[in-house]
């Protein structure tokens, strides 16, 4: 058993056995390395890039968007373009950027924050991020080649049905979600065996950081939330595929059904990003404060609150279908109850920055803003909870500023605030201040000049999804506004990419911790090494970096030869049982190819599910057959035992 | 346009949001703008809601701000024992005010929407309306068969009567919205909803598809036309007419184009041979305002166009394009422009 020996240097490892930690963790050189790696670190910032490749994509729809609508009988677009664009626009924020981005910050950051060398199932990440990689290129092989999705991003039935949306771009759209499907359930397992199983020896449930705990919260919600959007895009692709009749209403299906298995999954996934993101304030807060959070239990019970009422709001995406009065006050009393907890968080962190001493780093502007953006959004959101105002602002500008607010204010300002925050974990160098600012300023001007007119526009009758409008409407100058204001955002981006860049290249390096902070990513080196910590940590508060001395426990014992890893007990962080992980594969890719051969082939015709399989099966037992020990690891057992 | 001129806003100065608000009434299309008692509750509702959320926007921030400003000036953190006491009763209290409003806003919530529900009454003039890929079909629905008709786009009621909308889709969901007199009711393939609104005042209130249903999503308009109960019976007595066959030979030729095209494979106009309901019914077309669903002024002109090459006004809509001689287009205009 690993032992938690304090005090004992001769347990301590040695420059040559930390050598052969490094090999024995170590992703392999070269382009088989990069394409076998199943380090967190690794598949993680691989994530983290290609979610923000997409954002980039997703922007510049946006940007198209944008100028489409600055004036009004704009002829930039044509409607099958215009359409295309909007729904791209949604499904990759949505669910090639939203969703896929945090899982990816929390694959880099759970392992380090709860103080453990990898990921509970690595090989099983590695297939998550192939797979999301593969959805994400397929969806845009279909756009470029003019069959991008154009029926929104909630295709709502008949219209992306087969007999309103012929052709295969609405089932690209199916398919990819399928695919982000797999992999954030993936991501959601392995994050909360993590944390469940592999946190340090000492930090029980009531020392887990607030992030990790908004990870545990948004993993659980993934696991239930996803499973409705796989069924319901699995029987759109059947109604378009096989001639089924879930969604035909002449053959006794039920177009309405459709919503609520969307939106089932659809309004938890808005806190499948919002959830990890007021975990990221909750931990960076009191950085900047440099004072202890204020409300840590309030903090943690608000985000469990948040994560079970998420699940029942759905129906306030669907106030004008006619559901009965009754039945939608209920969805009212949840739309509304949900303020409650997050209200209690915006008030406890604003509490910590009064208690402490705010230093304005660039982190905390974006912080700042997020609270302000957050509070506007929410606010809005409780105006949409009531039917009858609803019944006015449904599917109009309304809801998108209201929508915009809640996304760009309560999960890109936080990301942000976390890029520019762990950067320097990730990366051993910091991004530039002064830059930094410039970021902060333009994105939160920008976004406030883009989406405030938007609310007005709402309530002048404008509705969403429209590719143009006439001049005598009136809604021209409030339109072009919020362009300006969309350009602001994207020179925000730029001045965003140019730092991350430059500070590649020529950023202060950071050393293990450069902003004095409390959790224990920074108790390791910058960029970490690949086994995180030579030594685990032992825990012993809340704030284990700003409370343990130069002789604090750490664990001993763990293998050096082979990659060990300790699991611990559920509630107290007990050690409980040493675990050996496996290494570099090349089995995740190549499971991760079949599955795709499956779902892409199976858009155009049904073989794909018979071929699947059978591709599947050789590279499954590739990743499953069994492992000889080599002698070293064998010889370190037996010694053990 | 058909449009009628911006009345003044009744926006309430005293806030500076509000004179920004107030832009909103101004609008054509203004959810502030209540024009019916459905309306104008759903409008107390925005303003409440509104004004609230302002305030409690305001208070917050300013909150935020001065934490900053306490905070920046601090030299050492507030932290310990009585610091947290201190700071939880204020956070209590916060979470207490907010859980008030939330409580308030849920019961005036509940209220608004019972006295919507309590608008439904029997003796409503009932119109069925069904949505189109890209236009509305109006059905004035009636127990006697012979006062029964079909029109298209624009819905005319008489002023201060109940009038229940039962709405369907012909294809995909659309959703049917007039902002000055109701929140929108999705129209759903399998289903029939029901609103009831009742316009106070004369005018014209633009309507629109609020649910996006394919390309020309953006120009599927509608007019409401609210007319004194006298003209609106005229009106009606009107529509129930079937069109009558042209007496000169212009018209007579055009009614031959109409009947020997295209035209009527797609648009009914009673009276004649043409029956077809897969387009608008084009009976009384002269008596309407607007052409392409609400979306263009009823002249020869745009009439013409939109004849020869409706892709060119709305890219995507069903209607092919027609290559008409000059004298068989000219004909044609003549006799839609007789459809009184």
């Amino acid at each position: 058993m690993a032992s938690t020996e304090a005090h004992l240097p001769a347990g301590l490892l040695s420059p040559a056995e930390r050598e052969l930690l490094h090999q024995t963790w170590s992703d392999r050189p070269g382009f088989w390395g990069w394409v076998t790696a199943v380090d967190h670190k690794s598949v993680a910032k691989r994530y983290i890039f290609t979610a923000f490749l997409f954002f980039i994509l997703g922007g510049l729809e946006a940007a198209a968007i944008r100028a489409q609508l600055a004036r009004p009988e704009n002829h930039l677009l044509d409607p099958d373009q215009y359409n295309q664009i909007f729904t791209m626009h949604g499904t990759t924020m949505m669910f090639l950027f939203g969703v896929p981005v945090q899982l990816a910050m929390a694959i880099y950051l759970v392992p380090l924050m709860v103080g453990t060398r990898n990921i509970s199932f690595p090989r099983l990440n590695a297939l998550g991020y192939w797979t999301y990689l593969i959805g994400g290129l397929f969806l845009y092989s279909g756009f470029i080649l003019n069959t991008g999705p154009d029926a929104g991003w909630f295709s709502y039935v008949p219209l992306a049905g087969p007999q309103f949306s012929a052709g295969k771009r609405v089932d690209v759209w199916a398919q990819t979600v399928t695919f982000t499907e797999i992999a954030a359930l993936i991501a959601a397992v392995e994050l909360i065996v993590t944390i469940l199983k592999q946190r340090a020896p000492g930090m029980s449930l009531n020392r887990i950081p607030v992030y990790v705990w908004a990870v545990l919260v948004t993993s659980f919600v993934v696991l239930f939330a996803m499973p409705s959007v796989a069924l319901a895009s699995m029987m759109l692709a059947m109604d378009r595929l096989v001639g089924s009749h879930f969604f035909n209403p002449a053959e006794g299906g039920d177009p309405l059904l459709w919503q609520h298995l969307y939106w089932f999954f659809g309004h938890p996934e808005v806190y499948i990003m919002f959830i990890p993101a007021a975990g990221f304030v909750s931990d960076i807060i009191p950085v900047f404060a440099r004072r202890k959070m204020f409300g840590h239990t309030a903090l943690v019970l608000s985000l469990v609150a948040t994560g079970f009422v998420s699940f029942g709001l759905w129906v306030h995406h669907m106030f004008t279908t006619g559901l009965p009065q009754l039945g939608q006050s209920f969805f009212t009393g949840a739309s509304l109850m949900i303020a409650i907890p997050s209200g209690v968080q915006v008030f406890c962190w604003i509490a910590t920055l009064w208690a402490g001493r705010p230093r304005f780093a660039t982190p905390l502007l974006f912080v700042i803003g997020f609270i302000v953006l957050f509070v506007c959004g929410g606010i809005t959101g409780v105006m949409v909870a009531s039917v009858p105002f609803d019944q006015q602002a449904h599917d109009t500008y309304f809801i998108v500023a209201h929508l915009h607010y809640v996304q760009v204010g309560a999960f890109v300002f936080p990301l942000f605030a976390a890029i520019y925050f762990w950067f320097p974990k990730m990366t051993g160098r910091l991004l530039s201040e002064r830059l930094g600012k410039w970021n902060f300023w333009l994105f939160f001007i920008g976004v406030n000049v883009t989406f405030f007119p938007q609310h007005f526009l709402g309530l002048m009758g404008m509705t969403r999804r429209v590719y143009t409008y006439l001049p005598e409407t009136g809604w021209g100058p409030l339109n072009l506004l919020s362009s300006v204001g969309a350009a602001m955002i994207g020179v925000s981006v730029l001045v965003f990419i140019a730092n991350v860049f430059l500070s590649l290249r020529e950023g202060v390096p950071a050393g293990d911790d450069p902003w004095g902070a409390h959790t224990l990513e920074w108790a390791t080196a910058s960029p970490p090494p690949p086994f995180n910590f030579a030594h685990l940590p032992v825990v012993g508060g809340l704030y284990p970096n700003w409370e343990r001395g130069a002789d604090a426990p750490v664990v001993t014992g763990l293998g050096n030869s082979h990659r060990e890893v300790l699991a611990t007990t559920v509630m107290d962080a007990v050690p409980d049982a040493i675990q050996t992980h496996p290494g570099p594969s090349v089995a995740p890719l190549l499971v991760a190819l079949a599955i795709g051969v499956t779902f892409i082939t199976g858009v155009f015709t049904p073989w794909g599910f018979v071929v699947g399989p059978v591709l599947l099966f050789p590279t499954m037992l590739m990743w499953l057959w069994p492992r000889r020990k080599p002698a070293a690891e064998r010889a370190w057992c037996e010694e053990r035992v | 346009m058909t449009r009628p001129p911006p009345r003044p806003g009744r926006a309430p100065a005293l806030l500076a949001l509000a004179a920004l608000a107030s832009a909103c009434a101004h609008s054509d299309m203004s959810a502030v703008d209540p024009a019916g008692p459905q309306a104008g509750r759903i409008a107390g509702m925005t303003w409440y809601l509104t004004i609230v959320g302002t305030v409690v926007f305001i208070i917050t921030i300013g909150f935020l701000l001065y934490a900053l400003w306490r905070g920046n000036r601090r030299v050492e953190s507030y932290a310990g024992e009585g610091a947290e006491r201190h700071i939880r009763r204020w956070v209590i209290g916060a979470t207490a005010v907010t859980t008030a409003i939330l409580l308030v806003t849920l019961v005036y919530d509940f209220a608004t929407g019972r006295a919507l529900a309590r608008f439904a009454e029997p003796d409503a003039l009932t119109i069925r309306v069904t949505g189109h890929q890209w236009w509305w079909q109006a059905q004035y629905i009636d127990p006697d068969p012979s006062k029964r008709f079909e029109t298209a786009n624009e819905i005319h009621v008489p002023v201060g009567r109940r009038v229940r909308i039962e709405v369907r889709a012909a294809d995909v969901i659309h959703s049917f919205w007039v902002p000055n007199l109701h929140g929108k009711v999705d129209l759903i393939p399998g289903y029939t909803n029901t609103t009831y609104f009742r316009a106070d005042r004369a005018g014209i209130y633009h309507g629109r598809c609020a649910e996006f249903c394919g390309y020309q999503h953006a120009r599927m308009d509608f007019l409401v036309i609210a007319d004194p109960p006298a003209r609106f019976a005229g009106w009606y007595r009107d529509q129930l007419r079937s069109s009558v066959p042209p007496a000169d030979s212009v018209r007579q030729v055009g009614e031959q184009v109409f009947m020997g095209t295209r035209c009527a494979m797609c648009h009914a106009i009673r009276g004649t041979e043409a029956g077809s309901r897969v387009g608008p019914d084009l009976t009384h077309l002269a008596s309407r305002g607007t052409i392409a669903s609400a979306t263009l002024p009823n002249t020869r002109g745009h009439l013409a166009g939109w004849v020869l090459d409706p892709q060119s006004q709305k890219p995507g809509v069903y209607m092919p394009p027609n290559q008409l001689k000059p004298d068989e287009l000219h004909a044609l205009l003549s006799y839609l422009q007789s459809l009184k």
